[in-house]
C-alpha cells in the first residue's frame, strides 16, 4: 500500500514498489511512498536500514531492481543524475578543492543561458541566501564546517531544483552549529518553497524539522507520519523505542462488558481506547509504553490529576533545566524513566527517596 | 660538573637527537656521494685541462664559452630535450589511462594486486631491459620476422632500431610504472563523492573528468612528468644501446669527453649545463602545474 501525501499537498515524488539488492543484501523491500511539493520530508533509521539509498535512488546515483521512481509526472528509470531535476548535498559535503567558493556555487551553471555577469550575481544571491556574503573568492579549504555545509547548500539551490536532497547534512557539526543550522534550513526551506528530502539518524533532528518523517528499519517504512503523531502515537514498540525515550513495562488486557482494560504491573487497572492500541487490542499479555513526562512526581501536599503510584527512586540524572529520574514502582523490577522540569523552588530529589508518581491513562500506547 | 660525554649521551637522547642519529648516515651518504661529487664536478668545469692528468692553473670560463659556442654540443642539448620530452609525453599518456583504470576500474581489495603486476618489469636489470628491445626492435628482431612472417612487409624496418625512435620506445617502456604510481596514488585521493557531486549538479561523464578529475590528478601527474623527464634527459645506457649514431645523447658527450677526449673540465662544464636547463625547466613546470591544480587561488581561513 503506497503511502500517500498529504491531501492539501500535490504530490512531486512518487515511489513504487523500490527494491534493491547488493549482493544477497535485501537493502530495500518495496517502498512505496509519495512525497508533496514543498514538504519537508525526512528519512529517519538507524545505520543499514536503507534510508541513504533510497535518497540515492530519488537522486539517479543507484539502479535499482526494480519499481518506478516518477518525479514530476516523469518517469526517471534510465534518467542519469546529470538529467534529473533534484540536486543533493552530500554528508562530507563534496565541495570542489580546487575551485574558490564562488567558482563552486556556478559548478552547475556552465550550461544555463545565463550571462557571465549573470551567473555571478546568481551566485552571489545563492550565497547571500545562505549568510556567506562576500565569501565567493575564498578558497574552499579555507572553511569551516559550517561554512562548507552553506556552500553546499548555496550551490545545489543556484540551480533552482524540484528537490533537494540532504543527505546527513548536519552529522559532522557540533552540538550548537547543528542546532542552529536545523533552525536556518527550516527557514530557508519555506523561503524557496522546494521540496526537501533529509535523511538523518538524529531522530531530534527529524522531529524539529520535517513535516512529515518516515522511519526505516531493514529496508522498509515502519511508519510515516507527523512528527507528532510519531511521537505520541508510534504503530510498533520498535519505533516507539526508536523515536525519544518510551518506558515499557508488562500488562495484560481484557475485555469486560464492551470495556477494554489494561492490567499493568505496578500500576493497576485502567481502561484505554481503541486508538491507543495500534496494532489491535491484544487479548491476554501485552506490553504498555509510556513517555517519560507523561509521569511526574508529586511533591508535598500535591493532588494527582490523573492516577498515582507509590516508587523509589534508583537513579539522578541532572540536565540543568531537567532532571531524568529512574524510579522503580512498588512490585516491579524494571525502572522507568520520567523528567521533571527544574522549576524555580523545586528541589532535585536524591536517590533513594520514596515519592508519589502521577500517571496519565491517556497517554499510554499498548503494543501486542 | 658533566663530562663531555655525559653531555653528548643526554643530548641523543633528546629528539633532536635521536632525529640527528636516526638521519646521520643518510646524510652522511649524500654528503660524501652526492655533495662532494657534485662540488668537484663544478670546480672542474672552471679548469682547463693541459696534459693527462695536467690542469693550468686557475679558472676560468674557457669551457663554458666553447659549450654554448660550439653547434655540436647545442644540437646534442636540444636532442636530449626532444627525446626526454617526447618519452615524457609518450609515458604520461600511456600511463594515466592505465592508473585510471586500476584506481576507477579495479576492485579496491584487487589493487595491491595490480600495482604489484604493474611492478613486474622492474624485476629484470634496466641493463637486460634495454638489450630485449634490440632483441625486439632489431634487423632480424621478433618485430620484424613476425610482420615478415605473416606477409605485412617484404623488407626488415630500419627506422624503428639505432635511431632516435628507437630510444623514444625503450626509455617510454622503462618509466611507465614511475608514471603510473604517482598519477594512480593522486586519483585515488580524489574523494569519489566529488564525482557524484559534479554528476549532481548537471556535468556529463566526460565534463566531470574534465572539471574535477582532471584538475584534482594534477599533483599526480606534474610528479609523473618530473619523475620521468628529469633521468631520461641524462640517460646514457639506452642511447647508447640502440641509439645508434643518430640517437646520441648528451649524456653520451659527457662520457666521450671524460674517457675518451680526455677532457674533464668540457665534460664537466657540459654536466653543469645539462643540470642547470633540466632545473630551470622543472621548477617552470612546478609553478605552472601547481596553477594548473588551482594551489595558487587566493584566500584565507576566517
Amino acid at each position: 500500500m503506497t503511502i500517500k501525501a498529504k491531501p492539501e499537498r500535490k504530490p512531486l515524488i512518487s515511489l513504487q514498489n523500490i527494491q534493491k539488492h547488493y549482493g544477497e543484501y535485501h537493502a530495500l523491500r518495496g517502498i512505496n511512498l509519495e512525497i508533496g511539493e514543498g514538504e519537508f520530508f525526512s528519512l529517519l533509521g538507524p545505520s543499514g536500514c536503507g534510508k541513504t539509498t533510497l535518497l540515492r535512488t530519488i537522486a539517479g546515483f543507484e539502479d535499482i531492481d526494480s519499481g518506478s521512481v516518477m518525479l514530476a509526472g516523469k518517469d526517471m528509470m534510465g534518467v542519469p543524475a546529470n538529467k534529473r531535476p533534484t540536486n543533493m548535498v552530500f554528508q562530507s559535503y563534496a565541495i570542489f578543492p580546487h575551485l574558490t567558493v564562488a567558482e563552486n556555487v556556478a559548478f552547475g551553471l556552465r550550461k544555463s543561458p545565463l550571462s557571465k555577469v549573470e551567473k555571478a550575481e546568481a551566485a552571489e544571491a545563492a550565497l547571500n541566501m545562505v549568510g556567506l556574503s562576500g565569501y565567493g573568492n575564498r578558497a574552499a579549504h579555507a572553511l569551516s564546517g559550517g561554512q562548507r555545509q552553506r556552500v553546499a547548500l548555496a550551490r545545489a539551490l543556484v540551480l533552482k531544483p524540484k528537490v533537494l536532497l540532504l543527505d546527513e547534512p548536519l552529522s559532522a557539526l557540533d552540538r550548537k552549529m547543528r542546532e542552529q543550522m536545523q533552525v536556518e534550513l527550516i527557514k530557508l526551506q519555506r523561503e524557496v518553497g522546494i521540496t526537501f528530502i533529509l535523511v538523518t539518524h538524529d531522530q531530534e533532528e527529524a522531529l524539529v524539522m520535517s513535516d512529515r518523517i518516515a522511519v526505516m528499519f531493514e529496508g522498509e517504512i515502519a511508519q510515516c507520519d507527523d512528527p507528532e503523531v510519531l511521537y505520541r502515537r508510534p504503530k510498533t514498540k520498535r519505533v516507539a523505542d526508536f523515536i525519544g525515550v518510551m518506558n515499557f513495562l508488562p500488562a495484560t488486557c481484557r475485555h469486560e462488558g464492551g470495556k477494554k482494560i489494561v492490567n499493568i504491573v505496578g500500576l493497576g487497572e485502567t481502561e484505554i481506547t481503541e486508538e491507543q492500541c495500534p496494532e489491535g487490542f491484544p487479548e491476554g499479555a501485552a506490553t504498555v509504553g509510556f513517555r517519560p513526562e507523561t509521569l511526574t512526581i508529586l511533591y508535598e501536599g500535591q493532588t494527582p490529576t490523573h492516577r498515582e503510584a507509590p516508587a523509589m527512586i534508583e537513579e539522578v540524572v541532572y540536565y540543568g533545566d531537567m532532571t531524568y529520574y529512574d524510579v522503580k514502582f512498588d512490585g516491579v523490577d524494571t525502572p522507568v524513566r520520567l523528567s521533571m522540569r527544574n522549576l524555580f523552588g523545586r528541589d532535585v530529589l536524591e536517590v533513594g527517596t520514596r515519592a508519589r508518581i502521577s500517571w496519565s491513562p491517556g497517554a499510554l500506547v499498548v503494543f501486542g | 660538573m658533566m663530562t663531555a660525554g655525559e653531555k653528548l649521551r643526554r643530548f641523543f637522547r633528546t629528539d633532536q637527537g635521536v632525529g640527528l642519529l636516526l638521519v646521520s648516515p643518510t646524510a652522511l651518504y649524500a654528503l660524501l656521494l652526492l655533495a662532494v661529487p657534485l662540488i668537484a664536478i663544478v670546480v672542474i668545469s672552471f679548469l682547463t685541462q693541459t696534459g693527462v692528468r695536467d690542469f693550468a692553473p686557475g679558472l676560468s670560463l674557457v669551457n663554458y664559452k666553447e659549450a654554448l659556442s660550439d653547434p655540436l654540443y647545442r644540437e646534442l642539448m636540444l636532442r636530449s630535450l626532444m627525446v626526454s620530452g617526447s618519452v615524457t609525453v609518450v609515458t604520461v599518456l600511456l600511463a594515466f589511462p592505465i592508473a585510471y583504470f586500476v584506481s576507477f576500474g579495479v576492485k579496491p581489495e584487487q589493487k595491491s594486486l595490480w600495482i604489484f603486476l604493474i611492478t613486474i618489469p622492474f624485476w629484470t636489470s634496466y641493463l637486460i631491459r634495454v638489450f630485449l628491445w634490440k632483441v625486439i626492435l632489431g634487423y632480424n628482431g621478433v618485430l620484424n620476422s613476425g610482420l615478415k612472417l605473416v606477409g605485412i612487409i617484404d623488407e626488415p624496418l630500419t627506422f624503428i632500431l639505432y635511431n632516435v625512435n628507437a630510444v623514444i620506445i625503450t626509455l617510454a617502456h622503462a618509466y611507465a610504472p614511475f608514471a603510473i604510481l604517482p598519477i594512480f596514488v593522486a586519483l585515488e585521493k580524489i574523494d569519489r563523492s566529488y564525482l557524484e557531486a559534479s554528476r549532481d549538479l548537471g556535468e556529463s561523464r566526460t565534463m566531470t573528468f574534465l572539471r574535477v578529475t582532471l584538475p584534482l590528478a594534477a599533483p599526480g601527474v606534474v610528479a609523473a612528468v618530473l619523475i620521468v623527464f628529469i633521468p631520461t634527459i641524462g640517460d646514457y645506457v639506452t642511447p647508447k644501446l640502440v641509439g645508434g649514431p643518430g640517437g646520441t645523447m648528451i649524456a653520451n658527450m659527457i662520457q666521450t669527453q671524460f674517457l675518451r677526449l680526455n677532457n674533464a673540465p668540457l665534460g664537466a662544464t657540459l654536466a653543469v649545463l645539462a643540470m642547470l636547463i633540466v632545473a630551470v625547466i622543472a621548477i617552470v613546470f612546478l609553478i605552472v602545474g601547481y596553477r594548473a591544480a588551482g594551489g595558487g587561488k587566493k584566500g584565507g581561513r576566517g
